[in-house]
C-alpha cells in the first residue's frame, strides 16, 4: 500500500471527520429512528463533540480508510470472536477442573504495530483470547499474563503463537 | 424464536457462573482477572443477543451496549492488571517450579 505524505492539517481534518461520523452514527443508533429533526441535532452534537476534542484527535491518525480495508475487519471480527468463544470454554474447562491446571507467568511479546489505536486493539484482543492478559504496553512490546505459559519460552516463540493471528488482520485497516 | 432467545441467555448466564466460579477458584488476582473478563464479557454479549431475539425493537441500543462492553471491559481488566504490577504484586507461580531457588536462598 501506498504510504502518502501526512501534513499536519490534513490529517487532521480527516480524523475529525471520521470521529464526527463515528459519534453521528452513535447518536443515530441510540435514538433508533431516522427523523431529520433526530439527524440534525445528532450532527449538531457530533459537531460539537470533535471540535472539543479536537487535541486528541491524533490518536485516529492510526486508522486506515481504504476500501480494502474492509476485508480484513471482516476477517478480524471472525477471528476476534472465534477466539473469545474459544478463550471462554478454554477457561471453563480450567476453572471446572478439580486439579485447577494452570502454570501462570508473565510473557513478552513483541509488535509491529505502531500507532496507538492499533495497539490497543491489539492489547484488547489479546486480553480476550484463550489465557492471555495484556498488563502493560511499552512502545514495541506487550507484557502479557500468560495461565499457561510452556516452560521456557522465549520472545519469538510467544510473539508467534499469542500476537500473529490478530496482528495479520489488524495491519489491515490499523497502522 | 422463544426458544433460541432461551438459549442464549441460559448461554450467557452460565459463562457468567463460570466465571464466578473462576473467581473463587484461581490462585491469584492476575488468574482472577482472566476468569472475570472472559466470562463476563461473553456471557454479556450472549445475554444481550438473547434479549435481542426477545426484543428486537431494541437492537440498536443492545448493539451500543454491546461495543461499549467489548472494548471497555478488556481496556479495564488491563489497566488494572498493570496497576497491580506496577505497585509490586507478584505474580503467582507454582511451586515446584520455585522449589530450587527458594531452597538455595535458604
Amino acid at each position: 500500500m501506498a504510504t502518502k505524505p501526512e501534513t499536519e492539517e490534513g490529517s487532521g481534518l480527516a480524523d475529525g471527520l471520521f470521529l464526527f461520523v463515528v459519534v453521528l452514527l452513535f447518536w443515530m443508533l441510540l435514538t433508533g429512528s431516522l427523523d431529520p429533526s433526530e439527524i440534525i441535532t445528532g450532527a449538531v452534537v457530533a459537531l460539537v463533540v470533535t471540535l472539543t476534542s479536537r487535541p486528541h484527535l491524533s490518536i485516529y491518525s492510526g486508522v486506515r480508510l481504504t476500501p480494502m480495508a474492509i476485508l480484513p475487519i471482516i476477517n478480524y471480527l471472525g477471528v476476534f470472536f472465534w477466539e473469545l468463544i474459544l478463550a471462554n470454554i478454554d477457561m471453563a474447562r480450567r476453572v471446572l477442573s478439580p486439579s485447577l491446571p494452570v502454570r501462570p507467568a508473565v510473557v513478552e511479546v513483541r509488535t509491529d504495530l505502531r500507532s496507538p489505536l492499533g495497539r490497543l486493539a491489539l492489547a484488547n484482543s489479546i486480553t480476550l483470547t484463550p489465557g492471555t492478559l495484556t498488563v502493560d504496553v511499552q512502545d514495541q512490546t506487550l507484557l502479557v499474563h500468560w495461565v499457561d505459559a510452556p516452560p521456557d519460552i522465549d520472545i519469538e516463540n510467544a510473539t508467534r503463537k499469542i500476537t500473529t493471528k490478530f496482528e495479520r488482520h489488524l495491519k489491515g485497516f490499523l497502522k | 424464536m422463544r426458544i433460541l432467545a432461551d438459549m442464549f441467555l441460559l448461554i450467557g448466564a452460565t459463562f457468567t457462573l463460570f466465571g464466578s466460579i473462576g473467581l473463587i477458584r484461581m490462585p491469584d488476582v492476575y488468574n482472577r482477572i482472566q476468569a472475570g473478563t472472559k466470562a463476563v464479557t461473553l456471557g454479556s454479549i450472549s445475554l444481550l443477543i438473547g434479549i435481542g431475539l426477545l426484543y428486537p425493537q431494541w437492537w440498536s441500543k443492545l448493539l451500543i451496549i454491546g461495543l461499549l462492553i467489548i472494548i471497555t471491559n478488556p481496556l479495564g481488566s488491563s489497566t488494572i492488571a498493570r496497576a497491580l504490577l506496577k505497585s509490586g504484586v507478584q505474580p503467582w507461580k507454582k511451586v515446584e517450579t520455585n522449589t530450587p531457588e527458594e531452597n538455595s536462598n535458604g
